[in-house]
């Protein structure tokens, strides 16, 4: 059984390339197979980034749960990676990425002791903090509320820019107010969605994004 | 204290339970001897039933020591080590199916009367429930965590460390806390096998000598021991692990 064949995909450095497909498509497996995860599937073909360097140690991931560990704090959380490969913490820095998502008042806080956009925010800098050319986002802010998820959605693009993001959502909106490009994936393979000219993050109410995702919310109704 | 009117109105009802199958039945005291004689027993042999209690204290501290750290110990080392892991669970499974107990007369034959015989005992018996609840906890580390790890480039020693262990904390409480309940069984099976000292030599010489009292008295002393050390035991732990217990919703 095939989960999804297509000839190519490519994603332009320094760009967002969204990925929409119904769930079960094989979105997530293929964020998995780009991060050098172990999936259920057998992934024939190769990836090659444009610099010809493997991308495995060049990459940063963000998933739906923020995967904070309960028992650290804040500044635990947010440093998780050079402790987790014995690195040296780079005090300052781990201070102004805390400051840049807004929690330098939450510094010793745990978990618990946050709400679920905070909680994201501390995984939005832990995923800075690793400071890697290629960020995979597995549907980072659908846990979110509306309004929750449209302020993550600007933080996230204002701090990740100048990284080359792909981002796997099931959500129109999301894919058409964050892309660069939309690529849909399908049952036949992947289909380069155009998009608006304007440049993403685009306004909650940009009449040309928000007419392009009701299109593609209909196909993706018609699909299933 | 609501909570200790509780155990003082439990305790008075079972006394009273107690006197009331010695008086209606009339059983005699060399079968089962009421309340009061017992606790004239005990105050009479006070001096006696606390020495022989520091003994089997003595061995079921050092016993649930040993038996928590090797248990421990154990874990860590098949959850970080694949071949261990294949390689000793069958061992393991295998040494539960034998019956513990069987084995006293071996250990007193080859570690002698003393202390040994009965902390090794104990350890046998702690060992497989600490052994399997901390590894179960090691490796039921949420799946999210091990990929995040990864593709931080984290070693396997680091997500044991940082991750696994952490997370496997209040398992190796729940583990050690019914090794506390445990241990007591292991040492007082060791001295009945062949011991000079210890509640349960006591209890096999006061039933020689047909001191029914003496021997409710010891089993009394080591209730209260295995009650407190319980006690004692899960709060200790519950203070260490507290921080790891409070899960995400």
């Amino acid at each position: 059984m095939t989960l999804v064949e297509c000839n190519a995909i490519r994603c332009e450095a320094m760009q967002w390339t969204a990925i929409l497909g119904a769930s079960g498509i094989g979105k997530s497996t293929l964020l998995r197979v780009l991060a050098g995860l172990p999936t259920h599937w057998q992934f024939k073909g190769d990836i090659r980034a444009s610099d010809g360097n493997p991308l495995s140690g060049r990459v940063a991931m963000m998933a739906q749960q923020d995967l904070l560990l309960p028992w650290a704090d804040l500044i635990e959380n947010v440093t998780l990676g050079a402790r987790m490969r014995g690195e040296r913490v780079d005090t300052e820095y781990v201070l102004e990425i805390i400051d840049r998502v807004g929690l330098a008042d939450h510094m010793h806080k745990r978990p618990t002791q946050l709400s679920g956009g905070q909680r994201q925010r501390v995984a939005l800098a832990r995923t800075l903090m690793e400071n890697r050319p290629l960020v995979l986002l597995d549907e980072p802010f659908s846990a979110l509320d509306t309004r929750t998820r449209s302020q993550m959605q600007d933080l996230a693009a204002e701090l990740l820019e100048g990284c080359t993001v792909l981002m796997v959502t099931h959500d129109p909106a999301e894919a058409t107010r964050m892309g660069h490009r939309v690529l849909w994936l399908n049952s036949s393979g992947i289909e380069d969605i155009p998009l608006p000219d304007s440049k993403p993050p685009r306004a909650v109410d940009d009449a040309e994004a928000l007419m392009m995702q009701g299109q593609l919310l209909r196909r993706l109704r018609e699909e299933s | 204290m609501r909570a200790l009117l509780t155990i003082c109105a439990s305790i008075a009802l079972s006394l009273l339970l107690w006197q009331s199958v010695v008086s209606i039945f009339s059983l005699p005291h060399y079968i089962l001897p009421g309340p009061f004689r017992v606790a004239t027993a005990l105050i009479d042999n006070a001096a006696l039933l606390s020495e022989h209690a520091i003994t089997t204290l003595i061995e079921v501290v050092i016993g649930l020591l040993l038996g928590s750290t090797l248990g421990a110990l154990t874990a860590m080392a098949m959850a970080y080590s694949r071949p261990a892991r294949v390689l000793l669970k069958p061992v393991l499974a295998f040494s539960q199916a034998l019956p513990v107990f069987a084995l006293a007369p071996i250990l007193t034959l080859w570690l002698g009367y003393g202390l040994g015989s009965k902390v090794a005992m104990a350890v046998l018996i702690i060992f497989f429930p600490v052994m399997s609840a901390f590894l179960d906890g090691l490796l039921r580390t949420p799946s999210g965590w091990l990929d995040l790890a990864t593709t931080m480039g984290a070693s396997e020693r680091s997500i044991l460390l940082k991750m696994r262990i952490p997370n496997a904390l209040p398992s190796l409480g729940a583990g050690i806390k019914l090794a506390a309940v445990y241990a007591p069984i292991g040492a007082v099976i060791g001295e009945w096998v062949g011991s000079s000292s210890g509640l349960g030599y006591l209890m096999l010489l006061a039933s020689g000598r047909a001191k029914v009292d003496l021997m409710f008295a010891a089993m009394i002393v080591l209730g209260v021991m295995s009650v407190t050390l319980y006690l004692l035991t899960g709060r200790a732990v519950d203070r260490l692990v507290h921080r790891y217990s409070d899960r995400v919703a």
